[in-house]
């Protein structure tokens, strides 16, 4: 929902080919020292005391648990306590929930929802980037707000604007003669409800990446093509989006992760006890469900493997599909 | 003045979008001064009646004091203990060489890629078995360790010179003075965007706390927000006081520390 989902913010970034690959600093003196020299032993001694705090809470709370996951997954608690291996009964109960179709199409919906919003960003990205200095900033504070506000905050602020009755939004159509519908409560329109919120408070994150590509093309670029007689318009076609690719790619890879994993939209801004929640629910959701209100944890764990399999094919699909379209310049 | 004429369309539009942005807020103020009588009028009054007593019903129906020590409580803890655990791992991992580095990396990494569904409950039972559920212990600790956070501050590390690092080796200092009096003050930069970014995260973190808390004492402002939503579904003045008192401090932190969170989410975005 917001810029400070980090974790995916570094997957994607990862993904985006800075992997380890780019491989040690040149260290000329190093290099010198025979292989298991006692300067070496050291240097080897340093590097696992560095990294160790790290990795034993990395592996307490991260990495064993994804192992446990994997394994609750194929269990479940038995009759008399305890976890019983039941093979691939979570998984084919995940296959047959009568709430699946509808929650994974909500999910797809909004996914889909919230990549429009970057077109949307790298407008408005592309015209900060024509304004002087002092106005850019200005505008980048107003519209990085909501990246930085609380989502539980957002939730509560949206759900009071798409009131049915008295919401603020409804009220405004009415004054161009729209009767609005119960955004909130309604499940014909919460799943687009909520993505209008997904854009409205990730643009001003995406516009800091975008803006940040645009720094890197070269102006001479662009003083070329006018001298060529290239307008602004056909400017922003030929030079701007080819050369902006990289990070109009990371951006797609990071909402992308972050739209199928959407669930606190379902849970602040819908709530509990809202009629719509049935027809409204995402498959993170079904996940929050299963694992902490009905304590079902072997389909709750079943869910995670199948998101996480999904979002891994999908990002690789991703690079595959880069190669068409992406240009490093 | 050509330039000027041809950019007040681009300032018109940029105007219109930054009015979106900022509409809702200037509703959540107006309607936090609101009765909830005025709430419920048609059309709307845009002027209202200042009714600051909202706000201090905000503490007394809730424990908000309380929970906004919490979150600061637990924001504080968790910026510190990553600053600390992920410069060292960063500093490692970009810098000294050692069997199985990569292969390491890659394994943090893969922590990254994984949604967060997949450890949150072997996570919940772990604080469990600890038996720290409803306390602010369980909170914070797994937070305390980032995937991110290293790989954030490994980026910046390997994009400083080697030559300082060299001169003060030839000087005869050893790794972990290195580490901590030259490449440490030079990464300050990369500390602080880090730092700032882990700080939002930690403010506004809902899934975990939600999940682990529910005593009223011991919550953080995000989970407190959701039970406050809970017991007053429409006391719209009530809520919309909560949640701009909730979310003040992070919009402040930006202001005034714009240039480094836009910095750093730049450098998680470009190559």
């Amino acid at each position: 929902m917001s810029a400070t989902e980090s974790p995916s913010v570094a997957a994607g970034k990862a993904a985006a080919g800075a992997g380890p690959e780019r491989g040690p600093a040149r260290r000329p003196v190093a290099a010198r020292r025979p292989r298991f020299s006692k300067a070496h032993m050291k240097e080897w001694a340093w590097g696992y005391a560095m990294i160790a705090p790290l990795f034993l809470g990395l592996s307490l709370f991260y990495l064993w648990p994804i192992v446990q996951s994997a394994y609750f997954s194929f269990t479940s608690w038995g009759v008399f306590g305890g976890r019983q291996w039941v093979g691939l009964k979570n998984y084919s109960s995940f296959m047959s929930d009568p709430q699946l179709p509808r929650a994974a199409w909500n999910t797809v919906k909004y996914s889909l929802i919230v990549l429009v919003g970057i077109p949307l960003s790298i407008v408005f990205a592309a015209l900060m980037n024509q304004v002087s200095g002092k106005y850019a900033s200005l505008y980048r504070i107003l519209y990085f707000i909501p990246v930085v506000t609380m989502p539980a905050a957002v939730a509560m602020i949206w759900r009071w604007l798409y009131n049915g009755d008295y919401g603020l939004i409804n009220y405004l159509l009415s004054l161009i003669g729209i009767h609005g519908p119960h955004w909130v409560s309604d499940d014909r329109y919460t799943v687009w409800a909520m993505g209008l919120v997904g854009i409205w408070s990730s643009l001003g994150y995406n516009m800091i990446i975008f803006a940040a590509g645009l720094k890197n093309i070269p102006r001479q670029y662009y003083e070329a093509s006018s001298l060529d007689g290239a307008g602004r318009v056909r400017q922003f076609f030929s030079i701007t989006l080819p050369l902006l690719s990289p990070s109009i790619f990371f951006v797609s890879v990071l909402s992308v992760i972050g739209g199928l994993q959407m669930f606190d939209m379902v849970l602040l801004m819908l709530g509990k006890a809202n009629p719509a929640l049935a027809g409204s629910k995402t498959i993170a959701y079904l996940f929050y469900e299963d694992a902490f209100v009905t304590g079902n944890q072997g389909l709750a764990a079943a869910i995670a493997v199948v998101l996480t399999l999904v979002l891994l094919v999908l990002t690789a699909l991703q690079f595959r599909l880069q190669k068409r379209w992406v240009h490093y310049g | 003045m050509g330039r000027t004429q041809r950019l007040w369309p681009v300032h018109v539009i940029l105007v219109v979008g930054a009015a979106a942005m900022v509409a809702p807020f200037l509703w959540q103020l107006i309607t936090s001064l609101q009765t909830t009588g005025e709430t419920t009028s048609v059309p709307p009054h845009f002027l209202p009646s200042w009714q600051w007593s909202n706000y201090s019903q905000v503490f007394h129906d809730t424990k908000f004091a309380q929970q906004f020590l919490n979150s600061v409580l637990q924001t504080v803890v968790r910026v510190v203990a990553q600053v600390l655990f992920c410069s060292m791992a960063a500093y490692a991992f970009a810098r000294l060489r050692f069997p199985g580095r990569n292969a390491l990396f890659l394994v943090m990494l893969a922590v990254l890629m994984v949604p967060s569904q997949v450890y949150l409950l072997p996570q919940y039972q772990l604080v469990q078995n600890l038996g720290l559920l409803n306390t602010l212990s369980g909170v914070v600790l797994p937070g305390l360790f980032s995937a991110f956070g290293t790989f954030m501050l490994r980026q910046f590390f390997l994009s400083l010179p080697n030559e300082v690092e060299e001169a003060a080796r030839l000087d005869g200092a050893g790794t972990f003075r290195i580490f901590w009096s030259v490449m440490l003050p030079l990464a300050k930069p990369g500390l602080i965007s880090m730092g700032v970014l882990t700080v939002l995260w930690s403010w506004n973190d809902l899934l975990w706390p939600l999940v682990v808390v529910n005593d009223d004492a011991k919550m953080p402002l995000t989970v407190g927000l959701s039970t406050l939503q809970g017991e007053h579904l429409t006391e719209y003045p009530l809520l919309m006081a909560g949640s701009l008192l909730a979310s003040l401090p992070m919009i402040v932190l930006f202001l005034a520390a714009q240039r480094r969170i836009t910095e750093g989410i730049a450098l998680t975005g470009t190559k």
